[in-house]
């Protein structure tokens, strides 16, 4: 009942969108589906607990063994909610901001969330597959109509690269089913498969170029930076704090299970990539100038952490990936936010022709610093919940050798993410104001709500985790219960 | 045999027609009408009901996949003729005779996908390929629609003649024309007619390396022929193929796979490369025909119950989309990429409608290309061998998302003036439903393969 609902609600309200010819009509038409989303997410987390509410299956194609077939598991609890709180928090903040057609802008934003939800929802590989391509669809449109000067080659070049890892996991999850004890595509039959060794490996690698691509890893996130730069912000809070996210769950929910001794052994390997990408997207955003390109390498940074702490195959490492894929999404839109609403006023995105903010609009300054200080993970936020998991998790993990270097680099790029974050916070908002700035600006109401919102998840998550940590106790350990290797080893 | 009978039936009452009938409209519609005739007489007759029963001593059998898939080009060409038949009249005088035509080459389609015998199969392509030759140079005051049409009519003929040097050889090692055989094939003359056969039924689908005459062809026929000939005449002719390898080489698979899957890798590079580079979106279509036609190609590589399952869907995902690409193309004067530009502001129905064709067409999720592709790469990886021709095709369909695409991007992102086109409003809804088509099957593709066994 309630998965179904999460994708039927933003469903039958993106495609109603398209015939609302009204702005104002049709923003307040999304917002009002967005929320409604919002409730049955809550509802799904709290009252409608048992089994029967939170799964759903009907037959779709038969004679392939293909079931329409979704359930909210503790992580999917997670991140749909994440999913649905984003979209309405988006649409609030750029309650103000202009798109040409509104109504095929918020049709397809929403059409966006179901593809989302449907990729956090889905446990049969086939249907996976299908949400997985539908959430690109609807970006590609999104950004090639409403973005900055370079979008439409940009958008193209990140639709082909995403397209390529897909249909790469395409082949793998085909060659999967055909392995299954009994040719299903249901998540359980390829839980319960058994590979070759040979053939493991490089199904691993298929899979994991799709979720490398996505997340992204490096060398794979060249797409990332002038995609986030290029599209209208609305677009790049969701790609960045919802979508990335897909590539995540990829790893935990399709990957580490169904391949774990490839899973293990390459472990070494992807961590490597991640940690390195981590420095490197660190070291690049300090040289940034422009504020939407500095977010967007700090994400890689972010996500290379969860990478590598998946990896770590460990307890509170998982738990720890779970939480900080909230956390990181709320973050993220809220800084997201604060450069939407700098540029909109003062028609620049360049730190260095920025400067002295919070002498005029100390309550945006407040805003920021506090979300910012969030995405370093200052104690008190819920960044640093999320990351002092991912850091023990590493630290604790047992199925590497380098646990000690992992977590001493991963641990230098919190550093240089403070570098970077506070060195943007000093110019942008500190200093002297000067010629662009100086006429001030006072945060609107919408703004300062969606800010606060999010502000106030920072503290709860970070002050009081044990809700979220409940919730995704029991996904975490079935995941690792079934990507343990040790066994294989015991004989 | 209710199809084939009919089919040949009415080409001659649609060559009399335009003798005997002035008005024009009068002839489309006895064209539409007697085609969705044959369309139920082939439906009735999957379900048993056969109206002409003729001996054929065993040289013609259709078994449940003939006929689903002659129910398939029966549904395409009726779709075809009620989104382009207008256009017909405006390529020249001989206004019945085109349509004469067209049912001619339906009736080879029917030989040709239910033959028994090697003489039969010869029978159905040549029915097929000769009023092709016709059409294909029927706008004679244009210099390419000549050359086009030499070009094909040579090169056909041609193939057409190794074709036959295989039939004789193989049945001097067999000994029958009947495909299915027991004996004698082990001989070096069995297996250099198989080779002759392979070849020359690889030129008919536009397989590489025998796909030289296709663009110039398909780019210098009128533009409503093209269509024809781009969908249902190479599909025919992959049944065929499928036909003939499953029935008369099945039992020889190890010695041909491997020759079939560097055939399908060398169609499928050349046809998306070269695509990528052209200006033209009609001859862009051409080659897309034949990157296509490399997809198809893997079904006969793998042969199994997937590969068959998967043609029929490929068979009508592809024609359908194809079919509604080209209803729009043929409506517009400047048939470049530029001339696609701001389209989806002056037509918005109609652009949006082509993007979900380009879509299936590329095998993105929800739509009929995605799950035909699908069925092709599960077939493949059945059997287990020549993985690496998996990976190569999908790196080919990523290479062509780029220029389907392309389309996409003049039709919705790019500035100009966006060409002006008179459509009428049955066209439009013609062209909605067709694209609700192609969702409903990349949905439910059951709605068609539940047909080849019930």
């Amino acid at each position: 009942m309630i998965p179904v609902l999460l994708i039927v609600v933003p469903l039958v309200g993106g495609l109603l969108s398209f015939f609302l010819k009204n702005d104002k009509a049709v923003r307040l038409w999304a917002l009002f589906s967005s929320l409604i989303t919002l409730v049955v997410s809550i509802l799904g987390l709290t009252v409608l607990k048992t089994d029967s509410y939170l799964q759903f299956r009907a037959s779709w194609i038969s004679s392939i063994n293909a079931s329409f077939s979704i359930r909210l598991d503790g992580m999917g609890q997670i991140l749909c909610l994440l999913t649905a709180v984003s979209f309405p928090l988006v649409f609030i903040s750029t309650w103000k901001s202009e798109y040409k057609k509104p109504n095929n802008f918020f049709g397809l934003m929403l059409l966006m969330q179901v593809g989302l939800m449907g990729v956090f929802l889905a446990m049969d590989a086939l249907l996976f597959y299908f949400f997985w391509e539908l959430a690109l669809v609807p970006a590609y449109f999104l950004c090639s109509q409403w973005g900055g000067e370079r979008r439409i080659a940009v958008t193209f070049k990140f639709f082909i690269y995403t397209f390529t890892g897909s249909i790469l996991m395409l082949v793998a999850i085909i060659y999967i089913y055909l392995h299954t004890p009994d040719h299903s595509f249901d998540i359980s039959a390829f839980y319960n498969t058994s590979l070759a060794n040979k053939s493991e490996s490089w199904l691993f690698w298929l899979m994991f170029i799709a979720f490398a691509i996505k997340m992204p890893i490096w060398p794979l996130h060249t797409w990332q930076p002038d995609t986030y730069e290029q599209s209208p912000t609305a677009v790049t809070m969701i790609l960045s704090g919802v979508m990335v996210k897909m590539g995540v769950l990829g790893i935990i929910r399709w990957l580490m299970p169904v391949l774990h001794m490839s899973f293990y052994q390459w472990g070494d390997t992807v961590s490597t990539l991640a940690v390195t990408g981590m420095i490197y997207a660190s070291l690049i955003a300090i040289q940034q100038d422009d504020l939407k390109r500095l977010v967007a390498y700090s994400s890689i940074a972010h996500m290379g952490l969860m990478c590598a702490t998946l990896f770590a195959e460990t307890q509170s490492g998982m738990q720890g990936v779970m939480i900080q894929m909230f956390n990181h999404g709320i973050n993220i839109i809220g800084l997201w936010i604060v450069i939407e609403l700098i540029e909109r006023q003062f028609g620049t995105r360049k730190i260095s022709e920025l400067g002295g903010l919070a002498h005029h609009s100390p309550a945006m300054a407040i805003l920021l610093v506090i979300v910012a200080l969030a995405n370093i993970g200052l104690p008190l936020t819920n960044g640093f919940i999320g990351e002092f998991l991912m850091f023990n998790g590493i630290f604790a993990s047992s199925v590497t050798k380098y646990y000690i270097a992992f977590t001493v680099l991963a641990g230098i790029t919190i550093i240089l993410a403070a570098v970077y974050t506070l060195n943007m916070i000093r110019k942008v908002f500190y200093g002297q104001t000067n010629s662009v700035t100086m006429a001030g600006y006072s945060i609107r109401f919408n703004e300062k709500l969606a800010l606060a919102i999010i502000v106030v998840f920072v503290f709860v998550i970070g002050l009081y985790p044990k809700i979220f940590l409940n919730i995704t106790q029991e996904t975490s350990e079935f995941i690792l219960q079934k990507a343990d290797v040790t066994k294989l080893f015991a004989e | 045999m209710n199809a084939l009978l009919l089919t040949a039936v009415l080409g001659v009452i649609m060559m009399f027609s335009s003798i005997l009938l002035t008005s024009k409209a009068s002839v489309r519609n006895i064209a539409i009408f007697g085609l969705i005739i044959v369309l139920v007489s082939n439906v009735l007759e999957m379900s048993g009901t056969v109206f002409f029963r003729i001996d054929t001593k065993g040289m013609i059998a259709f078994d449940r996949f003939a006929l689903l898939f002659n129910s398939i080009v029966f549904a395409s060409t009726l779709i075809y003729f009620l989104l382009s038949a207008r256009d017909i009249e405006k390529v020249g005088i001989h206004y019945g005779e085109y349509f004469a035509l067209i049912f001619f080459v339906l009736c080879g389609v029917t030989i040709s996908s239910s033959f028994r015998s090697l003489l039969m199969l010869f029978l159905g392509i040549e029915i097929i390929s000769i009023p092709l030759y016709i059409l294909t140079g029927s706008d004679k005051r244009n210099l390419k629609s000549n050359e086009a049409s030499l070009k094909y009519f040579l090169l056909g003929a041609f193939s057409t003649g190794l074709m036959l040097m295989g039939i004789a050889l193989v049945y001097g090692a067999t000994g029958t024309f009947y495909t299915v055989v027991t004996n004698g094939t082990n001989s070096a003359l069995f297996i250099a007619g198989m080779l002759l056969l392979m070849f020359s039924m690889a030129f008919k689908v536009s397989a590489a390396p025998f796909h030289f005459w296709t663009p110039d062809v398909y780019d210098g026929a009128p533009a409503v022929f093209t269509s024809f000939m781009a969908t249902i005449v190479k599909v025919a002719g992959f049944i065929a193929f499928i036909r003939l390898f499953n029935d008369e080489f099945g039992t020889m698979q190890p010695t041909w796979q491997l020759l079939i899957a560097l055939i399908t890798a060398i169609t499928l590079f050349i046809g998306n490369i070269t695509a990528v580079f052209q200006q033209s979106v009609k001859r862009m279509l051409a080659y897309s025909s034949i990157s296509q036609a490399g997809f198809m190609m893997m079904a006969i590589y793998a042969m199994n119950s997937d590969a068959k399952e998967g043609l029929l869907l490929y068979s009508a995902a592809y024609c359908l989309a194809t079919i509604g690409i080209f209803a729009v193309l043929i409506k517009l004067k400047d048939y470049s990429f530029d001339g696609f530009n701001a389209f989806a502001r002056q037509q918005p129905l109609l652009a949006a409608v082509v993007t979900i064709f380009l879509l299936s067409l590329a095998g993105i999720p929800l739509t009929a290309g995605f799950l035909s592709k699908f069925y092709m790469l599960k077939a493949i990886l059945e059997t287990g061998k020549y993985l690496w021709l998996v990976i190569f095709a999908v790196m080919m369909a990523v290479v062509s998302v780029y220029y389907y695409f392309r389309v996409i991007q003049a039709m919705y992102f790019k500035e100009g003036n966006g060409q002006i086109v008179e459509v009428s409003i049955a066209f439009k809804w013609t062209l909605v439903a067709l694209a609700g088509i192609i969702i409903l099957l990349g949905i439910f593709p059951n709605l068609i393969i539940y047909w080849l066994y019930f």
